[in-house]
């Protein structure tokens, strides 16, 4: 028995059999369990939006709170006007951070102005719109991204409606060091992100700080120990996104009240 | 068929007598790093029992066809498909879980105790057998999981499932978490008093003083 094993012939039909079998289980439990695992991950980039927000507690029922207080929109950078939908991807569907790959949706950026070192960045954004209950503008929730130690990081950040003062901030994805950079989601540090502002008074220039020895309360954020380069990718995604290169119009517009989610 | 002692032999004999972690050292890499809390540690530990089960009963169905030439491939191809359906289930059934885990699940294909049950008990024994084998020897790693896992969250985070056990000094209790704990190497540690308390009790486990 063991002998005939050892043809070329058997050889080869063992293992294509083998790897034919193999590919049908795991084609099929990767298809079959797609539907399932979308609908986990979009229910996951809610919780990440309501955690940013500050709307998170442990027993919140994400969905309904979401559904309730949050407006998706798609919002064009270049003519800062509302987008119905993407190449056929409606505001919930959309993913701006895949879409910056895209070239037909995206901008390249040249390298003196790709301060964040994202490569390209999307022409249409997601924001979030979380209101009151008189329909007032309360909470603005947006994507933001940059190059830390080790990959991209990417986040959200949550503005009051003034546009400048941070309510909240999540990193939901990275790859930085456990225990050094991995320290973007420590609870502390995203809790002193709480009320900082953005830009200075005149709201052009990008204010906010990542620093060793923090001073100015309203700008400063202390940086992370051991994580030089993490606390720098963190700067770095702030001095990109609100540049007038990316978000700043957009913020303008919204603070003097022309870019509602109502209208 | 093999004798009803004999199976509860190979069933049972992984759990204490021949246990994959404390005895023979293997697949400890996984067990430092999915048991500071107990939610994670028990299904890391049902992954793992999962795929060293059906594992050998394939690799056991198969096994006279299975040139030796290519026998260690033919064994990967399976175990690694096994373990990306689990990774697929578990993302589309616990996903918070399969996002903690992440790269721990997929790592279940170089576990040294899938791989060398597979090689050293379904390449020889019968199928029954090799499947009791592999619930047998994934028990001997749940079993030294959960102590570990159960020793880490409770002092480390003073909770058990998420639960709050002891009152946290940081939220007004009495009790302060041992940081150690929290940490991936506190398992050594933990792993190690495991072995100790084991080889007390079953002095044959000890090697000879070379």
């Amino acid at each position: 028995m063991a002998k005939n094993n050892e043809t070329l012939g058997k050889t080869l039909t063992v293992v294509i059999g083998v790897c034919l079998v193999c590919a049908i289980i795991v084609a099929g439990a990767a298809v079959g369990l797609k539907p399932i695992q979308k609908k986990n991950a979009a229910l996951d980039m809610q919780r990440n939006v309501l955690d940013a927000a500050g709307l998170l507690e442990p027993t919140t029922d994400v969905v309904a709170v979401f559904n309730d207080r949050v407006e998706t929109r798609l919002v064009s950078l270049e003519t800062l006007e509302f987008v119905a939908d993407v190449d056929g991807a409606n505001p919930t569907e959309y993913d701006p951070i895949s879409t910056a790959k895209k070239p037909a949706f995206s901008t390249k950026l040249e390298k003196k102005n790709d301060v964040a070192g994202i490569g390209s960045r999307e022409d249409v954004t997601k924001v979030y719109f979380i209101n009151d209950d008189q329909g007032q503008l309360e909470t603005v929730v947006m994507f933001i991204r940059g190059y830390g130690l080790w990959g991209t990081m990417y986040g959200l950040l949550a503005l009051e409606s003034d546009m400048n003062t941070i309510r909240g901030i999540n990193f939901y994805e990275h790859s930085e060091t456990p225990g050094l950079g991995g320290e973007i989601q420590n609870p502390q540090w995203v809790e002193s992100w709480q009320g900082k502002q953005i830009y200075g008074e005149q709201l052009v220039d990008v204010k906010i700080s990542v620093t060793k020895n923090a001073v100015d309360a309203a700008h400063d954020i202390d940086a992370l120990s051991g994580a030089t380069l993490t606390s720098n990718g963190v700067e770095n995604t702030f001095q990109y996104w609100f540049s007038a290169a990316a978000y700043g119009p957009l913020l303008d517009k919204i603070r003097q009240g022309e870019l509602t989610s109502n209208g | 068929m093999a004798s009803a002692k004999e199976m509860k032999e190979v069933l049972f004999g992984p759990i204490f007598a021949n246990n994959p972690i404390a005895l023979q050292i293997l697949g400890i890499c996984s067990a430092l790093a999915v048991t500071s809390k107990m939610e994670n540690t028990v299904v890391m530990c049902l992954a793992l029992t999962f795929v060293t089960a059906f594992s050998n009963l394939f690799i056991s169905i198969i096994r006279n066809h299975i040139p030796s030439s290519v026998r260690i491939i033919v064994q990967m191809t399976i175990i690694a498909s096994l373990v990306i359906v689990v990774d697929q289930i578990l993302r589309a059934y616990a996903y918070s879980i399969a996002k903690e885990l992440s790269v721990f699940v997929g790592l279940i294909i170089t576990n040294c105790i899938v791989m060398g049950r597979a090689e050293a008990f379904a390449m020889k024994s019968s199928p029954g057998l090799s499947f009791l084998d592999g619930i047998g020897n994934g028990l001997g790693y749940s079993v030294v999981l959960l102590v570990v896992g159960f020793i880490r969250e409770l002092f480390g985070s003073g909770s058990l499932f998420g639960y709050q056990i002891l009152s946290l000094a940081s939220e007004g209790g009495w009790y302060q978490p041992i940081g150690l704990l929290v940490l991936p190497p506190s398992a050594f540690f933990i792993i190690g008093g495991f072995i100790w308390v084991l080889r007390t009790f079953r002095p044959e486990q000890v090697e000879p003083k070379e």
